[in-house]
């Protein structure tokens, strides 16, 4: 007891309760309140291994061209063969995998739009009467969207980049289609022609068509924001998010407005498609009024 | 058609048989005749010849008579559809009904004049004879009697008219027409002296002497459809353009100009990433960190010229696929145009991206005296 209320006198035996008080409280907190912790570290332990299963997924379909840090490769004479995925962000991550142009076949003069390959093809069919069947598909649907999701955020871990838009974003229906209109055809007419049918570039490249109905509005979107392969970047600083719904207005307006006149040739407008169908059309009536007049020419005489 | 026809469609000997229609590959067709005319002395197209043979008549008359019936049938389909179905309720019923009623109207009464017209051709093919007949032509030039007739009735006619007695009015006549002989002359003009010097400016130079009077050093860029200034940091990502122009357009131009001046200033604002941009001689300091803004206007004939590919740092202009290097003061690298588009000198001020002049050329294509 003696030595006790000796160091009880000491000058830093003060702090030295408050310390102790204070470990202890936090230790008993810690002992009272162990689900959250679990929780967290639980959460973290699955955010960690859905990473590590990004970066399976990364090696295992991208690696060979983007190298085995998505750091980029290039061939022998100093060109790249695949860019760095370094902070391109998960957007563009998942424009280019859910519209199938990564992982390439082959690198080309353009990457072609196609079907993702099976771990990423998120619009598969599931509306199938059987159940097992439906279950089978939805199944592997559930799967391809962690995967593409894990994809994702392995890439956005390697050093930030743009952000999947929300879906409120790229809502057709909220946007200003007149606004979009003008945007479209001052900035983006030029190469996927006025209503999005899409046209050439130089040296093989070209403008996809986005008149389809697979080019989704969320596509549309991380499209602008990225810019992939020839084309510029339009960012959220430039392109307000408001200008941009304005614009997936549009397209998706234009697309889903009917043809009175039976097959159109890609909206050309009308004066111009009536041409066509006036040239054409009295063009093959000339040539039925040639061969119904036509006299049976001399070699066919002769059976 | 069938067998039939060929066997009374003529009978020269067959083609082998003459040498001289031999034909040698790579040298003209010794067919006398023009592609699709057989020789006039030769009775018969693919029709029956002179002679009708009264049972195969018999069955194409059967044939032709099907076809009349079914273009029948196609027309009252047509009548009833149209007044049955696209008329009921008023008509009117949007475009989706319209796409059907256009289906079905146009496909009846196609049907209809189709199947008219095939049975027109199979009775003039099989049920009419087709031997030559001779139209003879007479010469196209009138007789003596006639052209003497015509100048003394002319002459007679200019002389009751009185042009010769009355020179007033004879007078008055050519005067009237003078004038619209030398209108051409006076349409030259229009390539001289009328345009000023309004292809020389645009009105980037009024809104930076404006801008300037406020005491700023230039005007802002904003984006061309929502007219948001643009701030150097908005605009940071590599790879970026956007379709600019000078801010305040809608407010100091009269309504009825706004749209022929956009059409001149309008500029491509382009983010080159630095390492790329090779600034032209005397033009070090009109980019900002490697944005820098071009004439939209190709200097060709004048189309947009805005198909900008980040990856080649190329604009190409859609109408003649003219090309300009984008990071080397928008020189040509292909096509038509002949002189590089016009750059747009650029600063920043208050963060925001400023052009703090005019362009220094005429924008646009060619023009006479632009020298």
């Amino acid at each position: 007891m003696k030595r006790i209320t000796a160091w009880r006198r000491r000058p830093w035996a003060g702090y030295a309760v408050v310390l102790a008080a204070l470990a202890a409280i936090g230790v008993i907190y810690a002992g009272f309140s162990p689900q959250t912790d679990r929780a967290e570290a639980q959460g973290t332990a699955q955010a960690a291994e859905d990473l590590k299963h990004g970066q399976e997924l990364f090696n295992k379909n991208c690696a060979s061209c983007h190298g085995l840090n998505a750091e980029g490769t290039k061939d022998a004479e100093g060109n790249a063969i695949a860019p760095s995925l370094i902070g391109v962000g998960a957007a563009s991550v998942d424009f280019q995998v859910s519209t199938g142009r990564m992982p390439a076949s082959n690198p080309g003069a353009q990457i072609p739009r196609k079907p993702p390959i099976p771990a990423f093809n998120t619009s598969i069919k599931t509306d199938f009467e059987e159940k097992e069947k439906r279950e089978a598909a939805e199944k592997q649907k559930a799967q391809a969207e962690k995967n593409l999701a894990d994809l994702r955020a392995y890439i956005s871990s390697l050093g930030g980049g743009p952000e999947v838009p929300p879906a409120s974003a790229v809502d057709p229906s909220k946007g200003d289609a007149a606004l979009g209109g003008k945007l479209f055809r001052t900035n983006c007419a030029q190469c996927h022609n006025f209503t999005g049918q899409g046209g050439a570039l130089t040296g093989g490249k070209y403008a996809p068509a986005l008149s389809g109905d697979d080019v989704t509005p969320t596509q549309m979107y991380e499209a602008m924001l990225t810019g992939p392969q020839a084309m510029p970047v339009f960012n959220d600083t430039t392109l307000r998010p408001e200008d941009k719904q304005a614009i997936i207005a549009y397209l998706v307006q234009t697309r889903e407005e009917p043809n009175p006149g039976g097959n159109g040739l890609g909206r050309i407008g009308p004066v111009s498609e009536g041409l066509v169908a006036w040239v054409v059309g009295v063009g093959l009536m000339i040539m039925a009024a040639m061969w119904i007049t036509a006299k049976k020419p001399k070699k066919l005489k002769k059976s | 058609m069938s067998d039939d026809n060929k066997e009374t469609a003529g009978s020269t000997g067959p083609r082998e048989d003459d040498g001289r229609r031999e034909r040698v590959i790579g040298t003209p067709s010794p067919a006398r005749e023009k592609a699709l005319l057989a020789e006039d002395n030769i009775s018969a197209p693919a029709g029956v010849g002179e002679q009708l043979d009264e049972a195969s008549a018999k069955r194409a008359e059967r044939v032709v008579a099907s076809f009349f019936l079914l273009a029948f049938l196609a027309s009252v389909v047509f009548i009833a559809y149209f007044i049955g179905w696209s008329g009921r309720d008023g008509g009117m019923h949007g475009v989706w009904d319209a796409r059907e009623v256009n289906f079905w109207l146009g496909g009846t009464m196609a049907l209809a004049f189709l199947s008219m017209a095939i049975g027109v051709t199979i009775w003039v093919r099989r049920l009419m004879t087709s031997k030559p007949i001779v139209q003879e032509r007479h010469e196209l030039a009138a007789d003596e009697e006639t052209r003497a007739a015509f100048n003394r009735d002319f002459l007679e006619g200019a002389e009751d008219s009185g042009i010769t007695k009355r020179p007033l009015l004879r007078r008055t006549l050519l005067l009237a027409a003078a004038p619209l002989g030398l209108a051409p002359l006076v349409l030259l003009r229009d390539l001289g002296p009328l345009p000023e010097k309004k292809l020389r400016h645009t009105f980037w130079g009024d809104a930076v002497k404006r801008a300037q009077a406020e005491g700023k050093r230039g005007v802002r860029l904003v984006v061309d459809g929502t007219n948001k200034p643009l701030k150097v940091s908005d605009f940071a990502t590599p790879g970026s353009m956007i379709t600019v122009l000078p801010e305040g357009m809608e407010e100091h131009l009269p309504e009825d100009q706004v749209l022929t001046q956009v059409a001149k200033a309008v500029t491509i604002l382009i983010n080159v990433p630095s390492g790329e941009f090779k600034p032209a001689k005397g033009r070090g300091n009109w980019h900002v960190n490697g944005i820098v803004a071009y004439s939209k206007v190709c200097t060709h004939v004048g189309c947009p010229a805005a198909l900008y590919e980040q990856t080649t740092h190329h604009i190409l202009c859609p109408c003649h696929q003219s090309t300009f290097d984008a990071t080397d003061a928008a020189k040509v690298v292909f096509g038509p145009a002949a002189r590089p588009l016009p750059q747009l000198p650029l600063s920043v001020e208050d963060g925001y991206i400023i052009a703090t002049s005019d362009y220094h050329e005429p924008v646009g294509p060619s023009f006479w005296e632009r020298g």
